[in-house]
């Protein structure tokens, strides 16, 4: 079970919380390409490695978040609040060595690159 | 009574506290301290159990909790019957009643032994080949008389009970800062550190006794004491400390995601009587900063044939039954090993007074100090030596042994005995690593499988990394529990490493042996077992590979090696070395199969915690419940909610009541409780935009004291629920759902609010539970109401269809809706809920005079169905639009956007040939068709057959005078007074395609 750190709360078990899909995923109603519009509504990135994703603390605050989520370790490297820029995780390096992110993928190597 | 196998002196057992106990309808005793194979054993019990797949007699292997063999069924009365308990763990009281398992009729006359001798059959993957094979091997025939009676006597192993379990259980979420895990010497140790250090500890082990391997050391001493002496004073001073919480009994089950670790504590199973007052067992889920994995090693069997009769162990396990329960399990033994500890086992017991016939070394020239002890003890050895077979019916009495050289045996000799203990080695214990995804390391030097990098918040400590030896075992733990104590944070006392003082530890190393020992012949019928619970032996493995397989995690499910209960504890290994060398790769390079939860059994119970009965899920009832209940309500479950479902008076079935309330309703007036229904109250200024994003339908035009009919769309267009929305005032609105779809609406009215329109000024706050809902509907229902309310005007003409008033009713804050989901004159009363049931009482009351009912969820159907009103989730199935139930006319076609507007546009929507809402006539009228039937257009219907869709809705209607149904088919507004076909079990059933309407297709007594 995750412990998600809720931008508004601090951390909570993962219980509280709803999944809520992929983040960052724009909705554009005036796109005119259907295929767009249909990418737009069933493609998902499904990365493995680190994805932005969307919470919301159901049983909590309520509020919808970001999250970054290591999908190989399950670490989760940051929260951020709606509407906020998906963090530069190499410039994170510091927050993601104390949130335990040692898995071994990609992003490790950035880290270290970072120090 | 006298306990024969039982030594004089020693041991941790109570010689002056008797246990009587029962095995199997026979009375024995024991003592305090003792296990249940302890006691057996003192008794020279060693068949206790058969085997799974070939019901093979079966004693101890083990001392401990990877024990496959001796599993036992304890019932403690009144359905307190827990199966499949390792009688290595199951601590001894006075009247305990246990029995063995998986035999039928007797332990010694088992009619299932008979698998043995069919034991071709049931070799590798023969699941597989008879569920999936050539149909002769399916067929009815053998299938019936052969392979269901076989598979079904040898699947499952205890019998659970078949009452409830009366026991209570209980769950405790905890943090800490270190979670020690095994409190053998290294996790002690760890303990010890990391308590020193100020921070909050949880150390748990899944022995009674906390010390682990320190429990069976008699000779050991340890900074100057006796091991027995050190273990009771260190656990004095963890005990205290206030930061430490030490519990035994308690088997760390589980390693989660974010250094989450489940936990079974057994807190009364080791007591005598039933105690309800106190919890049977208790799950723990630890939040650790830190965890110091410290589980040890298990000894490994050696694979030769025959090793599964009663008598052969492992050797250490028949030290820890000498040393810890002063129990010999034999009189004369073989010891048959690859690795010095056999040693050690040997000859402690030698001086307990056991003859050691010989020791059967598979090594040529074993050195070390512990060999040259048992030489100098004049023990007999046999080096390059190997087992072949053994001979004994209910248990070992006789082991060949043989020289090895190669794969060539010689010097085959028959030695007398009947305890035969063997040691391929140690593997390391990394489950729970395992668990914790951390990355498995192959150190070829010692040719162990240890914990490599860690991905969590975690270390390992102790023999579970591979290392041998107490001083650094204790060392080791105490650095680990530094460790862990620094990287939880904080200010922390700067303490260094610690070095413990040991004297009496022989010492051994790594090394061992692992697969299958060499054998004369080809082997066609011997049986050298690997996994001892699942009954699968090295020939098994062998033919797997031959049959292609390669992959160690195809191997396992083919064989089933593994996956028994003891999740391979002491068959992993020895079943990765034979596949690796049957397919020529080294063993790191086939690897192992994943390790899952629970490491150890665990019982439901823990799982269901106080999720049972009442506690397992919420119960939602509405203020008026207890009235319809009072009133003969049959109840229905509608999501968490108890709805009435209807209110049959004496005599009446379903189908009657429900005629009566429709009937009624129609005639005269029905009341109906809506509570259920979700409520959202939507405020803020800019909430009538806030609804146009939301609805396909526009708000802005709607007045302050009307409402309307509302589809939500998802994003992709479809239907996702329902229901009306009025408008209270300009910037307020009393929006309702559907009774499941409540949290659902919410979530994704939140979701829009919060991240695609957050400009918007706008408040949702869900108020389902704050008002009663009580629907009046029918020809009377002004009438009824009338008389209760004298600050609204009711009439037609001032309070049309779908209008909303503020007022009172008997004095009590309303909310009145005229809305209809019957087609009559109908009003929704809303009251605070606390009113409920006092103000449905009077409106009841009012209603006696019209002879109104009240109806339930089944009428409602019926009445709406009659009308062609849609229930979402049961006309629509998450793929149809508003045009496709034939509401697209509700769509604005000249908003900016919506929740499903562009989507609503995809060519796949728009198209031709989606499924329509239409009503069916079938044309028996006495049919009433089964909702989900599939719709054809050919009453013939070879397999292939398109379907054009299905029913939805089927009801009979008094009012019809028919049965009638609601359907979606292909293009179904453009067949209308086509017949179309139901295919059922008894004949295709031809039907109408109609209007949905069946009733007052002009809507004209909604206006009354
Ligand atoms: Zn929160």
């Amino acid at each position: 079970m995750l412990l998600i750190p809720c931008p508004y709360c601090g951390p909570r078990p993962e219980l509280e919380f709803r999944h809520a899909g992929e983040a960052h995923v724009v909705r554009d109603p005036s796109l005119s390409s259907d295929a767009a519009w249909g990418a737009f509504l069933y493609a998902r990135s499904n990365t493995r490695g680190v994805i932005a994703e969307r919470w919301r603390h159901a049983s909590g605050c309520g509020r919808f978040f970001n999250c970054l989520r290591d999908t190989v370790s399950d670490n989760i490297l940051q929260t951020y609040k709606t509407g906020e820029p998906r963090p530069d995780l190499a410039l994170d390096a510091a927050t993601r060595r104390q949130l335990g992110d040692v898995a071994p993928d990609q992003s490790v190597a950035a880290t270290e690159a970072a120090r | 009574m006298n306990a024969p196998f039982r030594t004089p002196t020693g041991g941790r057992v109570d010689r002056g506290a008797t246990r009587r106990f029962s095995f199997d309808g026979r009375s024995y005793d024991g003592l305090a301290g003792d296990t249940l194979a302890s006691a057996l054993l003192s008794h020279g019990v060693h068949l206790v159990g058969r085997s799974f797949k070939y019901h093979r007699p079966r004693g101890f292997l083990a001392a401990g909790s990877e024990e496959p063999n001796a599993l036992t069924s304890v019932n403690r009365g009144g359905g307190r019957v827990t199966p499949n308990l390792r009688m290595t763990q199951v601590e001894l009281y006075d009247g305990m009643e246990a029995r063995s398992q998986n035999h039928w009729p007797s332990l010694a006359f088992d009619v299932g032994a008979v698998n043995g001798l069919m034991s071709p059959i049931f070799a590798a993957g023969f699941y597989y080949k008879t569920f999936m094979g050539p149909k002769f091997m399916r067929g009815p025939g053998l299938w019936a008389k052969l392979f269901e009676p076989a598979i079904r006597r040898a699947a499952g192993l205890g019998v659970a009970a078949d009452e409830g379990d009366p026991d209570v259980y209980a769950n405790r979420f905890v943090h800490c800062d270190v979670l020690v895990v095994g409190a053998g010497p290294a996790g002690i140790a760890a303990a010890l550190a990391a308590g020193r250090a100020g921070k909050q500890i949880i150390l748990c082990d899944e022995g009674a006794e906390l010390g682990g391997a320190l429990l069976a050391e008699p000779k050991l001493e340890i900074e100057g004491r006796p091991a027995a002496a050190w273990l009771a004073a260190t656990l004095r001073d963890l005990a205290a400390m206030p930061n430490v919480t030490a519990l035994p009994r308690t088997q760390a089950f589980g390693y989660y995601g974010h250094n989450l670790v489940a936990l079974a504590e057994r807190l009364t199973d080791h007591l005598p009587g039933v105690d309800t007052t106190v919890p049977r067992e208790r799950m723990w889920q630890v939040r650790a900063a830190e965890v110091v994995l410290a589980t040890g090693a298990i000894e490994r069997p050696l694979v030769f044939p025959g090793n599964d009769r009663p008598g052969v162990m492992l050797a250490e396990a028949g030290r820890v039954f000498l040393n810890r329960y002063g129990v010999k399990a034999g009189s004369r033994a073989v010891v048959a090993t690859a690795h010095d500890s056999a040693y050690r086992v040997a000859l402690d017991l030698q001086a307990a007074g056991v003859t050691i016939a010989a020791i059967v070394d598979l090594r040529e020239r074993p050195t070390g100090p512990l060999v040259e002890q048992a030489r100098g003890a004049g023990l007999r050895i046999v080096t390059g030596g190997t087992v072949m077979g053994t001979k004994g019916h209910w248990r070992v009495s006789e082991a060949t042994v043989a020289h090895v050289s190669g794969d060539h045996v010689t010097d085959l000799q028959r030695i007398p005995c009947d305890l035969l203990l063997m040691s391929g080695g140690w593997t390391p214990s990394i489950h729970l690593f395992s668990q914790s995804r951390g990355v498995i390391a192959y150190d070829t030097a010692t040719e162990m499988f240890i914990p490599g990098k860690a991905v969590q918040a975690q270390r390992s400590a102790g023999s579970c990394r591979g290392l041998f030896g107490f001083a650094d075992v204790l060392a080791d733990g105490y650095a680990a529990g530094l460790d862990a104590a620094g990287a939880a944070g904080g200010d922390a006392p700067a303490l260094g490493d610690k070095a413990f003082a040991v004297r009496g530890d022989d010492a051994y190393g790594p090394g061992g042996f692992s697969g299958a020992l060499p054998i004369s012949g080809d082997g066609a019928r011997a049986k050298a077992f690997v996994d001892f619970q699942n009954d699968v032996t090295a020939k098994d493995i062998k033919l797997a590979t031959r049959e292609g397989f390669r992959s160690i995690e195809h191997i396992k499910r083919y064989t089933t090696t593994g996956m028994a209960t003891d999740q391979g504890k002491t068959s992993n290994l020895n079943a990765l070395a034979i596949a690796a060398k049957a397919l020529n790769e080294p063993v790191p390079a086939v690897g192992l199969t994943t390790f899952r939860q629970p490491f150890t059994p665990v019982t439901f119970g823990t799982f269901a915690g106080m999720s049972r009965g009442q506690m397992f899920d919420p119960v939602r009832q509405t203020p008026i419940h207890d009235w319809a209940a009072a009133h003969g309500a049959e109840f229905e479950d509608v999501s968490l909610w108890k709805r009435a479902h209807y209110f049959p008076e004496p005599g009446e079935d379903m189908h009657a009541a429900v005629d009566r309330e429709c009937r009624r309703t129609r005639e005269s007036a029905g009341l109906f409780d809506a509570s259920t229904l979700g409520k959202i109250e939507v405020a803020g200024p800019d909430a009538a935009e806030f609804l146009n994003r939301l609805y396909p339908n526009s708000w802005t035009k709607l007045g302050v004291g009307r409402c309307r009919y509302g589809l939500m769309l998802n994003e992709a267009g479809f239907i996702m629920d329902d229901g009306v929305v009025g408008r209270l005032a300009p910037d307020r609105f009393h929006v309702t759902t559907t009774t499941g779809g409540a949290p659902r609406v919410l979530n994704h009215m939140e979701d829009y609010l919060q991240t695609e329109f957050p400009d918007l000024k706008v408040w949702l706050t869900s108020t389902t539970d704050q008002w009663a809902v009580i629907a009046v509907q029918g020809p009377r229902a002004r009438d009824i109401l009338l008389p209760l309310i004298d600050d609204v005007d009711m009439s037609a003409a001032a309070m049309p269809h779908m209008a909303i008033r503020l007022g009172h009713i008997c004095g009590v804050p309303m909310r009145l809706f005229r809305v209809s989901f019957t087609g009559e004159l109908g009003f929704e009363v809303n009251v605070p809920a606390d009113y409920g049931r006092a103000v449905w009482e009077a409106i009841w009351s009012e209603g006696r005079a019209y002879d109104a009912v009240a109806y339930g969820t089944e009428a409602m159907h019926v009445l709406r169905a009659e009308k062609g009103y849609i229930i979402v989730g049961q006309d629509t199935d998450g793929t149809m639009t508003p045009d496709d139930v034939g509401l697209g006319g509700m769509v604005a076609k000249q908003k900016p956007d919506f929740v499903g507007m562009r989507s609503l546009t995809r060519p796949f929507l728009t198209g031709e040939g989606r499924k329509q809402l239409v009503g069916l006539l079938p044309d028996d009228d006495a049919i009433v068709l089964d909702e989900g039937a599939q719709i054809v257009d050919r009453a013939e219907v070879p397999n292939g057959t398109h379907a054009l869709g299905h029913v939805t809705s089927s009801y009979r209607s008094g009012v019809v005078g028919r049965s009638i149904a609601l359907a979606v088919v292909e293009r179904g507004r453009s067949r209308m007074g086509e017949t179309l076909f139901i295919p059922m079990p008894g004949g295709s059933i031809p039907a109408k395609i109609v209007s949905p309407v069946f009733y007052d297709p002009q809507g004209e007594r909604l206006n009354g």
